[in-house]
């Protein structure tokens, strides 16, 4: 199949269906080859979709998409070994659309329905079809050879959009292998559970849902990283991150390290007589900005979470930065083709796109979030400790004094971490929250 | 109270995903390199331990058949001892839910 389009797109997830979406509506031809038996089959995020961009390109979508729940209540749980302490919210406003576009999804299911939409909007979409090579002519990017007989495809300029595990980015030296300590991996099981115990047990009704997010010694003692749960319809999105890094330090087995977070009684007690239905693992690219590669070269643009685009601050998102880039890949390419340019000079302007959108100022922004949950080792075992002792000295009710007992709270906090130490590690902290 | 199920075990869970197996492993090792490799950290890294060391043999096996192909072995392996190529397409994991 000797064949030229005016775009190839490399993947069917977020970012490549909203490129692929965005060039057929504009009138391009546009193919894109996704190696999963259907778009999806081998993607995996925490569970919830950030959809700001989502809802640009298809006003109100969420009638129409597979979507589980909108979340209305968010929970900040941080715990120790064995106690918890929660910040709880739950706001009404999320409760009206576009539901503060944030809804709980499973992928296999929601990236099918995007590719299906794109296929609409006029784009070929061939699945079971592996990219193993870029072709390159006269130093720029050509097209892609495709794993199957005569699949030299050619297209004036190919949106790369393979995922966290960007094999073809780096085969052709676009991006080097990512750094341990720039990659999570999350670890997740779908849960299932009735409905009416999930709204019993979070307290929601119709379509609410909630997230909630575990901090401190979720994974253990001193292990960094986090663990969340969030409710679809009939199911629980149950998981873990941890950079790949420390779990090779530590010799962690993943498979333990979620076992033990479902055995956590904040965890359980959220779980219990649920069944597992799905085990599911992908890697996280949370370098944030210091870590992103080149997004252009001459013929080619990187999009989604090959080129890094995953908020490694508080705000988890990954697909809403994902489907924003693929929007902008689009973009550039229909001004390259208007030019007849598609240089790298040309394609540039997708960097721009990006540096004036919030995908890079959020990134910049949050550029040092990697290094300070890096280098705040207290956050993963001293501080849930302190804390926890903290809050049962503050609430146990006893014949002590309150100004013996307030004293007593100094005493614990001094006894466990330098109040120097608390106070520049609160300082960096900002940097990951704020 | 509450009867807690005997959790899972990873071959229980791997039972649950849905794979089309490829007929070749899409996942390649170096022997030499993981015989001299001290920490073998595929070897523990692996959420699907697909990975294990055959003392006998001297050699990794690799179990490429329960891949969730998430990449982490490739990330973590210091050694450059890993050829990683992505199984034929419409193979491999197929997620029902993702």
């Amino acid at each position: 199949m000797t064949e030229r389009y005016d775009c190839i797109v490399v993947g069917a997830g977020p970012a490549g269906a909203a490129a692929a979406f965005t060039l057929a509506k504009a009138g391009l031809d546009v193919v894109v080859f996704e190696r999963g038996e259907y778009p999806g089959a081998k993607n995996m995020f925490g569970g919830i979709l950030y959809s700001t961009v989502l809802n640009r390109l298809m006003p109100g979508f969420w009638a129409d998409a597979p979507v589980e729940r909108h979340v209305v209540k968010r929970r900040y749980s941080f715990v120790s070994n064995d106690s918890e302490a929660a910040f709880d919210i739950r706001l009404d406003a999320f409760n009206r659309p576009p539901f503060n576009n944030s809804f709980t999804t499973l992928r296999a299911r929601f990236d099918r329905w995007f590719a299906a939409k794109a296929e609409e909007a006029g784009a070929l979409v061939v699945t079971g079809a592996v990219v193993d090579d870029l072709i390159i002519k006269d130093g720029a990017v050509a097209g892609v050879r495709v794993r199957m007989e005569g699949g030299e495809v050619f297209a004036d300029v190919v949106i790369i959009a393979e995922g966290a595990n960007s094999l073809l980015a780096e085969k052709a030296g676009l991006k080097p292998k990512p750094d341990s300590a720039n990659m999570s991996l999350g670890v997740k099981e779908i849960i299932s559970l009735p409905k009416g115990v999930i709204d019993d047990r979070f307290g929601l009704e119709d379509a609410e849902g909630a997230a909630v997010e575990f901090f401190g010694e979720a994974l253990g003692p001193g292990v960094p990283g986090g663990g969340f749960i969030y409710t679809n319809q009939e199911s629980l999105s149950v998981g873990i991150a941890c950079p790949i890094s420390a779990l090779k330090e530590k010799g962690i087995k993943p498979n333990g390290l979620i076992d033990g977070f479902k055995r956590h009684p904040a965890v359980s007690r959220l779980i219990r007589g649920g069944a597992t239905e799905e085990y599911l693992a992908h890697i996280i690219p949370e370098g944030g900005y210091n870590a992103m590669p080149e997004l252009v070269t001459g013929g080619a643009l990187l999009a989604g979470d090959c080129a890094g685009f995953v908020n490694p601050s508080l705000y988890k998102e990954g697909s809403n930065l994902a489907m924003a880039s693929g929007v902008m890949a689009a973009e550039t390419v229909m001004e390259a083709k208007s030019r007849g340019d598609f240089s790298k000079k040309t394609l540039e302007g997708y960097v721009k796109r990006l540096e004036e959108s919030f995908v890079l100022k959020d990134l910049r922004r949050y550029k040092d979030a990697p290094d300070v949950l890096r280098s705040t080792t207290g956050l993963f075992k001293d501080y849930p400790e302190a804390v926890m002792e903290m809050l049962t000295r503050h609430f146990t009710i006893s014949e002590e004094s309150k100004a013996d007992a307030h004293k007593e709270l100094k005493r614990i906090l001094k006894g466990r971490v330098s109040l120097l130490r608390l106070a520049g590690d609160v300082l960096r902290l900002r940097k990951f929250v704020r | 109270m509450d009867k807690t199920p005997k959790p899972l075990t990873l071959s229980e869970k791997l039972f649950l995903v849905r794979f089309r197996v490829d007929s070749t492993s899409h996942l390649a090792v170096n022997q030499e390199a993981c015989k001299a490799c001290a920490d073998r950290a595929c070897l523990t890294i692996c959420p699907t331990e697909v990975y294990r060391w055959d003392g006998a043999a001297s050699a990794v096996t690799v179990s490429y058949e329960g891949c969730l192909e998430c990449g982490t072995c490739r990330i973590a392996c210091a050694k450059g001892a890993l050829t990683w190529r992505n199984p034929s397409g419409g193979f491999g994991v197929c997620y029902r839910f993702g």
